[in-house]
């Protein structure tokens, strides 16, 4: 792990970013910069832009202006596609394989040597507790698991950063707790983790809080800071809070606050066809 | 671009189409099924013998077309692409992958559908038979690469298989085999000229009539091996990492 190695450097870094999406401006102008080895929760409604900045932080989403840099270098270049894993929304597996099927096959699009493959499957699916379900079909699993198996994916391999795009969205609350440990750990060994989230209450899981709305930051804190400064008792109630000082300000967008749904997920998923 | 990408990007695909049994069937033994049925419309009569070859470099063409055109758009639609676009995968790896696995199914659809044309069906060429079966994997190659490059442009299933009729069905309408290209309007004889199929089926039609025809065989062999490198390679340029 060379993610203790310059610490001087944020992981990652962004400035003037601005995304627009079939005409429609989703991320109108956001500077953002998250230090290394911080787990940091992306807060906000769907439709409020998390999916297109992450997917911005991995580079493949198509920007507007503005610059996204991570651990010093320009977001979604080839040295970085090594060393940043990527969960997204959609259930990215191939639903024609078995599970370890899937996961080999990324183990070695990673370059997992051969002898490591077995282990390194065996690893990450004990962290997402599939180990029974290993030889399964995709295909024949619900949609909890299928999102396990995609997360169990973005684990491979021992990244610096870790983008994961609603990674507990609809999980049983003991496996949410276990995966938050897991999180937690690895932000230890000095991974950044910037987690996305439409449930506010992962709120208290995280060292720091970006609550979006609208493609722009309500706030960029911790927890304690966010609910010191706005007197809330929970997270959700500082959102509402924060909403409404910022509909109260000249600074509010014009037409803000009627971004909801339907342009969050970048592609479309299909079902399981056999 | 790196080898064992390229090689564990093709066994996976390899290994889906083997868990998809169904799929498997559809391909290997529908041209065979579509030429037996040929030769019995056409049985007592020297129809087959003439028409049966440039058909072989038909049939096999479109179903590898279509495998490979619907295979990437699940790909790009099902968010595996945008992960693998995130990893340390070129597009080249990506696109040679897909294009080696359904290379080699394509490999063993043109040799069960040439054995069952000559040995079952009695098909009777004038020019050599593993001349025969080197020209209908050259076909299915470039049904392949054609579905590679063109799936870059659907961005749904609707389209994709709407492909079909329009890029591929005018090809099958100039590649000679209603009527002789020499034979076709001017403007259609130009564009005839620059359409792949028109090739295969040139080497077809020689397999079938001529003898000594090998030299020119190989020489459409050759236009053809090139449309399909040009066509992987654009499919690799036209996949795009970023998107909106």
């Amino acid at each position: 792990m060379t993610a203790a190695g310059s610490t001087a450097e944020p992981a990652i870094a962004i400035a003037d970013l601005r995304v627009v999406r079939l005409g429609r401006t989703v991320i109108p102008g956001l500077s953002l910069s998250i230090p290394r080895g911080q787990l940091v929760g992306l807060l906000g409604p769907s439709g409020c832009g998390k999916s297109t900045l992450l997917r911005s932080v991995v580079g493949v989403q198509e920007i507007a202006g503005g610059t996204v840099q991570v651990l010093g270098l320009p977001a979604g270049c080839e040295p970085l596609r090594h060393r940043v894993g990527y969960l997204i929304q959609a259930p990215s597996i191939y639903q024609d394989l078995t599970i370890a099927e899937n996961l080999r096959y990324f183990a070695k699009v990673l370059g997992t040597p051969r002898r490591q493959l077995d282990g390194e499957v065996a690893r990450v699916l004990e962290q997402v507790d599939l180990t029974d379900l290993a030889v399964a079909s995709a295909a024949a699993l619900s949609g909890g698991e299928t999102a396990r198996v995609s997360l169990a994916a973005a684990l491979l391999g021992t990244p610096e950063v870790l983008v994961l795009d609603e990674p507990t969205v609809g999980l049983d609350p003991v496996l949410r707790r276990d995966l938050w440990a897991i999180f937690r750990r690895l932000a230890g060994q000095g991974v950044t983790l910037l987690v996305s989230s439409h449930v506010m209450d992962e709120a208290v899981r995280c060292d720091r809080l970006l609550l979006m709305r609208a493609g722009a930051m309500l706030a960029d804190d911790t927890l304690q800071g966010v609910l010191a400064s706005t007197g809330a008792p929970d997270a959700e109630q500082a959102f509402l809070t924060l909403v409404d000082r910022a509909a109260g300000t000249p600074a509010a967008r014009p037409g803000g606050s009627d971004h909801r749904g339907r342009h969050e997920k970048p592609e479309p998923h299909q079902g399981v066809s056999t | 671009m790196s080898p064992t990408l390229t090689v564990a990007t093709a066994g996976r695909v390899l290994q889906q189409i083997r868990h998809d049994r169904r799929t498997l069937a559809l391909l290997l033994i529908v041209p065979c099924v579509l030429l037996g049925l040929l030769a019995w419309i056409y049985q007592n009569t020297p129809v087959f013998d003439s028409i049966g070859a440039p058909l072989l470099a038909l049939f096999p063409f479109l179903t590898m077309f279509l495998v490979t055109s619907i295979a990437t758009l699940r790909e790009r639609q099902s968010g595996t692409l945008e992960r693998l676009l995130t990893m340390p995968m070129a597009k080249a790896d990506l696109v040679a992958g897909y294009a080696l696995a359904f290379g080699l199914l394509a490999a063993v659809q043109a040799l069960i559908a040439s054995g069952f044309a000559l040995l079952v069906l009695g098909l009777d060429v004038a020019g050599a038979a593993w001349l025969l079966i080197l020209v209908a994997v050259v076909d299915c190659l470039l049904g392949t690469a054609l579905g590679l490059f063109l799936s870059a442009f659907a961005r749904t299933e609707f389209q994709a298989v709407q492909f079909l009729p329009a890029f591929v069905l005018p090809q099958f309408l100039l590649c000679g085999l209603l009527i002789p290209r020499d034979q076709l309007p001017d403007v259609l004889r130009w564009i005839s000229n620059v359409l792949p199929l028109s090739y295969a089926v040139d080497a077809m039609r020689t397999i079938t009539t001529d003898p000594n025809g090998t030299a020119s065989v190989l020489g459409d062999v050759a236009i053809v091996l090139g449309y399909v490198i040009a066509l992987v390679a654009l499919g690799a340029a036209t996949l795009r990492r970023r998107t909106s």
